[in-house]
């Protein structure tokens, strides 16, 4: 736990920068609230109520001051299905499953698996992010629904969001896109796909409601593996946002704090009919540049987000999509890494297939979790095999031509085995054998069987055996698991 | 190895009185004296960029320009810092002291006493720092955050050194009191100074009782201290005490209530530290 001083002042520690990147971030969280609650096949109040909520309860119990987090993309491509074959109350109540196991994740301090998700994973997961806000923008620029006045639209907007800084960068410039924009459209009566077009907007604050579902192990059944996914995948995105928050301000900060946060977040927005979220990689990234730092300028997002779609919701409605097609593929491009793709040339090939095989995973299932867990699983077999070949045998016999002395060294586990295995030549017949591991490592069971072996083979053979060196780690291993020590070691190894 | 006295300068106009009370406490106790100093990250208003617009390669870029702005300024600072903690450590070395050590640290004041108090005997600081308001005569913002945070009694300095040959312990029946009283009977600090042990406020039978256990314990140390007990309100009358008396140092538990507590009524321990003119020493 951190002190009431330190917790103030990540309030005011930084009001003015604070507060100003909150309106800036709020503008940035509109369009990804909007378009992927359609994705997700609910009316855009569920995901701006989400956006309002989530910012709000990470602002205050989140573990990582000055990050964003609302109503995510990530998350959305999650409950496509769910929404579909069951409905919304259905995806309320997988929500508030979703914030509770996280919440449990951050009280088990889970956060530290986090170590486990390499470089390239994360790459490859912040690639495959950027790829599905891009491919969530296509149904809009479909040649068969839209006119050319879309693209010409779209065109306008990035025009202006990557120009206009280089006029001023003192006004943020999604706003002014989406100010001009909608201008054109109204004062040219353009007939494109408006906000409005989308679904109900929020026209009142939120209210607390409970999920209406029949409380049985049926419902159970069906919300909690979307449940599992959304809690996993929010929290992913969450911890690497935060990691990449820690590095651009050199602050650390709590993982399991920011788990339970998300939790007590996603708990809450499930309760007033809101969709689960997570932390935002680009609008963070947007935030930070912004200048805010503080826990104040997620709650100044929240808010003025809430304020912007209620008060002014007639003019929210009035938006026209490609305004808003175009700031989702600014966030894309913005959150892709493009060195990421200079680097395939020069990185060594495991970090490179790793870094692909997760983005494509995650391209093909839509579910961000998955392409993790192949990552990391990728990752794993690539280093066992790394570490593999730090193992050599070394063999030499006595002036006398009675004692073989095999000499081991490196990590022998069931990556290694094999070598270990053939190093041995069981055909000699040695007075003495002496296998020492002085500078070895026995790791598994793998590794103590195929010691087992070896020395009941020599044994076999007519031969003395001794194994020499083993450090303590390995002796209890042996200890415990190697038989060639207990009597009628032969048939039971023979008999497996 | 013995214990070390930390010592914060901060440049300030107290830094010099904080090396020459380190000192002091260093001669009596023959204790090394470390000197630190801590680069304090506020956030400097660097050139806003409220486009909200991330392109290609954002956040290399980004981490780049946030890197290379604290560079800039951690390179100011830190060449400050060394100025300051060389002009402490001859101070100090005037003094008479041989063992100085001096220690430069980034990041928040609290942090970096939390990671290094570890083998330290007392911590020094000034009473209020160099962004402090000085005209106001209210206490350096970290002050309390160091006092409430340091597991080892915090010494602070008066505005200049004075020698100190009496010291007054402030009784307030709180169990910190009585480990101030415990201390004092122990180390070789106080030895040879004239101990008073004052209770302000009403007599009760707890306190008068309270003040025959801390005399009693002393007693058992080799120091024949005094008691007294005044009416009145601390906050006033411990002031007064000490000039009437003519202390030269006060001792005290230090913020025996809650946080809470402290936001409604006010901190007896602030306002007492405030009120007095010569150095005081906060027990936890």
């Amino acid at each position: 736990m951190i002190s009431f001083d330190a917790y103030r002042a990540q309030w005011l520690g930084n009001i003015r920068g604070d507060l100003l990147a909150g309106l800036v971030v709020a503008l940035a969280l509109i369009p990804e609230a909007i378009a992927f609650s359609i994705i997700a096949g609910v009316d855009p109040k569920v995901g701006l109520y989400a956006s309002f909520s989530i910012a709000l309860i990470t602002a205050i119990t989140g573990g990582r001051p000055g990050m964003i987090s609302a109503a995510t993309a990530a998350t959305a491509v999650l409950m496509v299905t769910l929404v579909r074959d069951h409905g919304l109350q259905y995806l309320l109540a997988a929500t508030v499953l979703a914030g509770l196991l996280q919440i449990a994740m951050g009280v088990l301090k889970l956060g530290f698996v986090m170590r486990y998700v390499s470089k390239s994973v994360m790459t490859g997961f912040v690639n495959a992010l950027a790829i599905l806000i891009f491919m969530a923008q296509l149904p809009e620029l479909d040649p068969r629904a839209v006119t050319w006045i879309t693209y010409a639209l779209v065109a306008a907007g990035l025009a202006i969001i990557y120009l206009f800084p280089l006029l001023t960068t003192a006004i943020p410039s999604p706003l002014v896109t989406i100010v001009v924009l909608t201008a054109l459209t109204v004062a040219l009566g353009l007939d494109v796909r408006t906000v409005g077009d989308m679904g109900a907007l929020p026209d009142t604050l939120p209210v607390f409601l409970i999920p209406d579902i029949p409380l049985n192990l049926e419902t159970l059944r069906i919300i909690f593996p979307y449940s599992v996914a959304v809690a996993v995948v929010g929290l992913l995105e969450s911890l690497m946002t935060q990691n990449i928050v820690d590095d651009l301000t050199d602050t650390k900060s709590n993982r399991n704090q920011e788990c339970v946060g998300q939790g007590l977040a996603n708990t809450a927005t499930g309760f007033i009919g809101g969709r689960a979220g997570c932390a935002m990689i680009g609008q963070s990234i947007i935030n930070v540049k912004s200048g805010g730092r503080g826990r104040l300028s997620c709650f100044v997002a929240g808010v003025f987000l809430l304020i912007l779609v209620v008060g002014l919701g007639d003019l929210v409605s009035i938006i026209p999509m490609p305004a808003l097609v175009a700031i989702m593929i600014m966030v894309s491009i913005g959150t892709f890494s493009w060195s990421s793709i200079r680097n395939l040339a020069v990185h060594p090939q495991s970090s490179s297939v790793v870094m692909i095989a997760t983005v494509v995973t995650v391209v093909y299932t839509h579910n961000l979790a998955i392409g993790v867990l192949v990552g990391v699983l990728l990752s794993g077999i690539f280093f066992a095999g790394k570490i593999a070949q730090l193992f050599s045998v070394r063999s030499e016999i006595s002036a006398d031509g009675r004692v073989r002395t095999y000499t081991v060294e490196g990590q022998l586990f069931y990556g290694s085995v094999e070598d270990f295995m053939n190093a041995f030549d069981f055909k000699e017949a040695a007075e003495r054998v002496v296998i020492d591991v002085t500078r070895a490592h026995i790791w598994d069971i793998s590794s103590v069987q195929a010691l087992d072996m070896a020395i009941l083979k020599f044994r076999r053979d007519g031969a003395e055996v001794e194994v020499v060196g083993m450090n303590e780690a390995t002796e209890t291993l042996v200890d415990r698991l190697a038989i060639h020590d207990k009597p009628g070691a032969m048939d039971k190894l023979m008999g497996h | 190895m013995t214990a070390k006295i930390i010592a914060l300068v901060d440049g300030s106009i107290y830094s010099e009185s904080v090396c020459h009370h380190a000192a002091w406490i260093a001669e009596r106790t023959q204790a090394p004296v470390e000197l630190i100093h801590v680069l304090g990250r506020r956030e400097a208003p660097g050139k806003t960029d409220l486009s909200g617009a991330i392109r290609l390669g954002a956040r290399t870029r980004l981490m780049e320009e946030l890197a290379e702005l604290d560079a800039q300024r951690a390179k100011l600072v830190s060449h400050r810092g060394r100025a300051i903690l060389e002009d402490a450590r001859a101070i100090v070395d005037r003094d008479g002291v041989t063992e100085i050590t001096t220690r430069l640290r980034q990041g928040d004041v609290v942090e970096a006493i939390g990671e290094i108090e570890g083998d330290a005997r007392v911590i020094v600081v000034g009473k209020r720092g160099e962004a402090a308001d000085f005209a106001k005569g209210h206490l350096g913002s970290n002050l309390e955050r160091i006092v409430r945070a340091a597991h080892r009694p915090v010494f602070v300095a008066a505005r200049a050194f004075k020698p100190i040959d009496s010291v007054l312990v402030a009784y307030d029946g709180g169990a910190s009191a009585m480990k101030a009283v415990d201390h004092i009977s122990r180390s070789p600090l106080f030895a040879g100074l004239a101990v008073t042990v004052a209770t302000v406020g009403t007599e009760t039978p707890e306190i008068r009782k309270g003040l025959a256990d801390a005399q009693a314990l002393l007693k058992a140390a080799g120091i024949d201290a005094e008691t007294r007990i005044v009416a009145g309100q601390p906050e006033t009358e411990l002031g007064k005490l000490v000039d009437e008396g003519g202390f030269g140092m006060v001792v005290m538990g230090a913020y025996g209530h809650s946080r809470i507590r402290s936001l409604v009524i006010g901190s007896t321990t602030t306002e007492m530290v405030r009120s007095c003119k010569v150095p005081v020493v906060l027990m936890r």
